[in-house]
């Protein structure tokens, strides 16, 4: 199986190789690369994403014919994606972070701040939380309700059809935390950093 | 509900642990990588390097231990000293260092934390501050490890570099820094109140009832602690138990 992780120049994605390499231990081949040939004839891809909403599409969008590869792999031929926080918020049609930024638009929703109910809330969002399952995932595969994943992020996904919210958690309201359509996925918690139970995600994602 | 963190810290000098777990089944009590892998397995909710090494020199060793230990640990990890430039913190981040914490060049320099920010997002740049009390509830910002005075008030500063976007703070007190006494109170809450990014603290923790009263008393979303986990005194296990037992939110 040949996975690719999607290196679009943007932030520091390090740690999600590592990651990935722990849990594919030499059975699986994983790429690290923009190389839009190679993302076309992967079984896989993982789009991570740190820093800024529009940063990251910026970056995207650096990479020539890179967008138009990721949305024939993942919404036409719905080939397992997985988006890693700003890889997942990237899947709205909107965000506003730094400046008002389009998407990609392959789930309608926004990408807003999170309302920290005037500082009662304090931001980014930084830590250990619970996940609260809304549907069954298959990237949540033996992982318990109320599993603690590792959060980062000052900003949240809104999408409007709530049926694609696979688990939320509580920071001053009900965080999307994870969502799945078909053989999209996303999570806004880092998987790459949530010690074992994160490994077991990445493991369920690379073993469909 | 977001739990409160608890990160030891590792003080490495010029590639080894300084102060290091006196565990008896450890095969090298100076391995930073071994050690930090005993607290991602114990439960550590982070992992800290502060890299003490004096000379410039020997910034390849804490790079070469970045890297061996990001590829064992898979919990947040986060390296300070001697970060002094755009330069240095790329090459911590792709050895795989989550954030990188500024100290010096934070206060030398003051675009640093803003272009460090805009370059690799907030959620990577914390910002150290040490602090000592110069009257009644007034703290200073010291440097280079506490030694040089600046003249800045702890909280004017404290407000700047999260207006720069730093995404915590690390707040070390000087005065009570390895004297086992308790983190300095007054002043976490006074930071933990005039900023509103999470508030890291760090210096005096002798006792857990002392991590009890960062989290609680002082408002600290995460706490920093050396001493009391490398001699073995307590586990982090131990830690959040006690926690937990005094209805202090933490991931078991």
């Amino acid at each position: 199986m040949n996975v690719t992780i999607v290196d679009y120049q943007s932030g520091n994605i390090s740690s999600v190789i590592n990651s990935f390499t722990e849990v594919a231990k030499g059975k699986i081949n994983l790429e690290v690369t923009s190389d839009i040939k190679k993302i076309k004839f992967s079984d896989k891809i993982v789009l991570p994403g740190q820093g800024s909403f529009k940063s990251c599409v910026d970056s995207l969008n650096q990479i020539k014919g890179l967008v138009d590869t990721l949305k024939e792999f993942a919404i036409t031929n719905k080939k397992p994606l997985l988006g890693i926080c700003v890889g997942l918020q990237m899947f709205a049609d909107i965000g506003y972070e730094e400046a008002e930024t389009k998407g990609l638009g392959w789930i309608s929703g926004k990408v807003s701040k999170i309302d920290n109910q005037k500082g009662k809330f304090k931001l980014p969002h930084i830590g250990w939380n619970e996940i609260e399952i809304q549907k069954e995932s298959k990237i949540f595969k033996d992982i318990k309700n109320k599993s603690h994943m590792y959060f980062v992020h000052s900003y949240e996904f809104i999408p409007e059809d709530k049926s694609v919210i696979s688990a939320t958690t509580n920071y001053s309201s009900k965080i999307v935390c994870s969502v799945e359509r078909d053989n999209l996925f996303g999570t806004q918690f880092h998987p790459e950093k949530s010690d074992k139970i994160g490994l077991k995600v990445i493991e369920n994602f690379l073993k469909l | 509900m977001l739990k409160n963190r608890i990160i030891p810290c590792l003080d490495v000098k010029n590639g080894r642990v300084v102060k290091g777990i006196n565990f008896v089944e450890l095969k090298d009590a100076g391995d930073p990588v071994e050690q930090a892998k005993i607290y991602s397995d114990g439960g550590a909710d982070e992992i800290c390097f502060l890299d003490i090494t004096a000379s410039n020199e020997n910034r390849e060793t804490i790079i070469d231990i970045v890297r061996k230990t990001a590829k064992e640990c898979f919990v947040p990890l986060t390296v300070g000293g001697g970060v002094r430039t755009i330069q240095n913190i790329t090459d911590l981040l792709l050895a795989g260092a989550d954030k990188v914490s500024i100290n010096t060049a934070a206060v030398k320099n003051v675009d640093f934390v803003e272009e460090a920010s805009k370059k690799f997002g907030s959620q990577c740049i914390v910002v150290a501050i040490d602090a000592k009390k110069v009257s009644k509830n007034k703290w200073e910002v010291f440097t280079h490890g506490g030694r040089n005075k600046t003249g800045i008030d702890v909280v004017e500063f404290a407000k700047k570099v999260e207006e720069d976007g730093a995404g915590e703070i690390l707040l070390t007190s000087m005065d009570k820094d390895g004297t086992k006494s308790g983190y300095d109170i007054d002043l976490l809450k006074i930071i933990t109140k005039s900023t509103n990014i999470p508030v890291i603290a760090s210096g005096g923790v002798g006792t857990l009832d002392h991590l009890y009263d960062g989290i609680v008393k002082g408002g600290a979303s995460a706490v920093l602690a050396a001493s009391i986990f490398h001699y073995g005194e307590y586990k982090i296990k131990d830690a959040k138990e006690y926690l937990n037992s005094k209805n202090v939110s933490v991931r078991l």
